[in-house]
């Protein structure tokens, strides 16, 4: 038999049963349909945690005052005890490292901020020139702080754009002068809005240099250093250089936690990979529930075309070719439900991703690929036995049956 | 009798059910040449459609020999088998046995797409057989829309389109009222003037008698054979 006939042949056939055909097509859709939602979920959730600690920025090495005793990723606990202050000559001093590509310092307080009467309590930001890039920021207008000397800085501020909105109205910000504490700034530039995430939201952020910002705070002290490596090969070398030099300064003593994002990331990049695997797995029973009722349909099938099996026979069928037959059509409804399936899983991937605009519900390429692939051969391991069944039944004794 | 299309040599079949043993054919010796029209006729359950199924290939003895056209057809493979069924032989059936989804055209383009004939000649050779048993206004139509006349005159069409050297019917008017019967026998006999070895299975004796040779079985055996008669 060619293959286009046989093709055609296990079509008719098929749909010869509308009921039986789309029962098949509907439990191979479902298991489907659960492996690819189950693993856009999955990977989602991944996706959306990755996301979110890259928007703070990468290859990232973070300096915290205070010697954390767990050595692990805790900045509650690594502020309790504070031996030694981290200042800017310290940052300074980390630009020396040769895997220290970019070094930003942090001084972080709250100030009342005012422009034309209005007054409201801010957060407030001291930082350099370069927070920009390492924290993969940009500007809805204006410009960032401008660079020169940490210790010195220019009265210019960057605003978020909630204060924008709250102090300026429709008026435009840029070039105005404000009040911050008791100093008078210029606004050089207003942040782009970042939204809700697991960052610090700039929206009601005043950005400062770091010198005037520790000034008004009366401290010396940062509330952290961040420090960008070159490449992220260099992530350990930067944490390294950078722990010795603190060190140095700090009469041998090492009195600072310095994490790597890198790390918390992968721990979690891990877990919820692990996760998503694990509930592809789940998905994938009922694939092999499908294959079986795959099995049992196909085994019925059999026994009511026992007589048509007969005239196959009859008419110069070899086993070969019958087995081949019903094989084609197992297969065929197999595909059919994956790919029903497979429409199905995407669209409620994206009915998912409407509802929750921030949520990436992409079911991972692995996924759909695994997900297909059971389930076509799922089918076709399970109409085996049926198909072999068929070419063994006795021609004579199938025309008998009626 | 080298020439003979079928020779039959001391077969047996024997069918087990349970305890006993059912002799459905007992030391058959039976030789039918090359053309001939052949009537099979006999009490229920004497063996007449076992020796048909036999002579189909699509049962085997449990001893002796078949030749069919020379050749030892009981020791080839069911795959050799099942080519010997698709080029030599054409069956028809009492209870037609066409496959229900598939149109009068697909029903008798059937043996040929299993055969693996290339569509275009497919085409061609079913456009004539639909013309040659008068169902061209018939070809798109499926078996439940047809008479049974013409379900065994598609039946018939199908037999015929692998142009096979025999023709094996069990009862083929068992179904249908006398008239469509008789024109049931008369395409069959047309085909057999043609060349084609006829073999059928009747309850008729009327129909019987119309057949060059009659066997009358009884039993498993073949007690009467009108060709022995005419030689005597
Ligand atoms: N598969 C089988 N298993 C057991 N016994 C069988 C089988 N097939 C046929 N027989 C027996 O063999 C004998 C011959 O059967 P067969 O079908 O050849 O008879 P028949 O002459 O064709 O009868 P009818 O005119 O009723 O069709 C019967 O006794 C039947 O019961
Ligand atoms: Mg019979």
């Amino acid at each position: 038999m060619r293959a286009p006939d046989l093709i055609r042949f296990a079509r008719d056939a098929a749909t010869g049963n509308p009921l039986r055909a789309s029962l098949l097509v509907l439990a191979m859709a479902i298991g489907v349909a659960a492996v690819v939602v189950l693993t856009a979920l999955g990977d989602g959730a991944r996706r959306y945690v990755v996301d979110e600690f890259s928007s703070l920025g990468t290859n990232l090495v973070i300096v915290l005052p205070g010697r954390s005793q767990t050595g692990g990723f805790n900045p509650g606990n690594a502020i309790t005890n504070t031996p030694r202050d981290l200042t800017i000559d310290d940052a300074q001093a980390l630009l020396r490292a040769s895997s220290v590509q970019r070094v930003v310092p942090l001084a972080v307080g709250t100030s009342e901020i005012s422009y034309g009467g209005k007054l409201r309590e801010v957060m407030l930001a001291g930082t350099n020139a370069q927070f920009l890039e390492v924290r993969r920021l940009s500007l809805a207008q204006g410009r960032f702080l401008s660079e020169g000397d940490w210790r010195r800085g220019a009265s210019e501020a960057v605003i978020g754009g909630k204060i924008r909105d709250e102090l300026f109205g429709a008026q435009s910000a840029l070039g105005q002068l404000i009040r911050v504490g008791d100093r008078r700034f210029r606004v050089v530039g207003v942040m782009s809005s970042t939204g809700q995430g697991l960052g610090m939201n700039t929206d009601e952020l005043v950005i400062i240099p770091v010198s005037l910002a520790q000034a008004m705070f009366n401290s010396n002290t940062l509330f952290r250093i961040m420090v960008e490596a070159g490449s992220r090969e260099s992530i350990d070398a930067a944490k390294t250089q950078v722990t010795e030099i603190i060190k140095l300064r700090h009469e041998g003593e090492e009195d600072v936690t310095v994490i790597t994002q890198d790390a918390v990331l992968a721990t979690f990049d891990k877990l919820l990979g692990t996760l998503t695997l694990a509930v592809a797995g789940i998905a994938a029973i009922s694939l092999a529930v499908a294959g079986i009722l795959v099995m049992n349909v196909m085994l019925v099938s059999v026994t009511q075309r026992t007589a048509e099996i007969g005239l196959l026979k009859a008419l110069g069928a070899t086993g070969a070719t019958i087995r081949n037959a019903f094989l084609t059509e197992a297969a065929m409804l197999s595909l059919a439900g994956a790919l029903v399936g497979y429409l199905l899983g995407q669209g409620a991937a994206a009915l998912i991703r409407q509802l929750y605009p921030t949520f990436p519900a992409y079911p991972p390429d692995w996924a759909v690929i695994a997900g297909l692939s059971t389930a076509l051969v799922t089918g076709i391991v399970f109409g085996v036995l049926p198909a072999r069944q068929a070419a063994r039944l006795d021609p004579v004794q199938s025309l008998a049956k009626r | 009798m080298g020439s003979a299309l079928i020779e039959l040599s001391a077969i047996e079949r024997v069918f087990h059910l349970g305890d006993s043993e059912v002799h459905a054919l007992r030391h058959l010796e039976l030789a039918i040449d090359s053309g001939d029209y052949v009537a099979v006729m006999g009490p229920s359950g004497s063996g007449k459609s076992t020796l048909l199924n036999l002579l189909g290939l699509l049962d085997r003895p449990n001893a002796g020999t078949y030749h069919l056209e020379g050749r030892d057809v009981t020791t080839l493979s069911p795959e050799e088998q099942a080519r010997v069924r698709s080029e030599r032989i054409g069956f028809v059936f009492q209870s037609f046995h066409l496959v229900p989804r598939l149109t009068a055209a697909e029903n008798i383009a059937l043996p040929m797409t299993l055969a693996g004939i290339d569509p275009a000649q497919r085409a061609e050779r079913v456009a004539q057989a639909l013309a040659d048993y008068g169902l061209s206004n018939r070809a798109d139509h499926r078996p439940d829309q047809l008479s049974g006349g013409q379900r065994q005159r598609v039946a018939i069409a199908r037999a015929t389109i692998m142009q096979p050297a025999m023709i094996l019917a069990d009862e083929p008017t068992g179904n249908l009222d006398r008239a469509t019967g008789e024109d049931v026998m008369r395409l069959l006999e047309e085909l057999n003037s043609r060349g084609v070895t006829l073999i059928v299975v009747t309850h008729d004796t009327l129909l019987g008698a119309r057949a060059h040779r009659q066997l009358l079985m009884e039993d498993g055996e073949l007690r009467h054979d009108s060709a022995v008669l005419e030689k005597a």
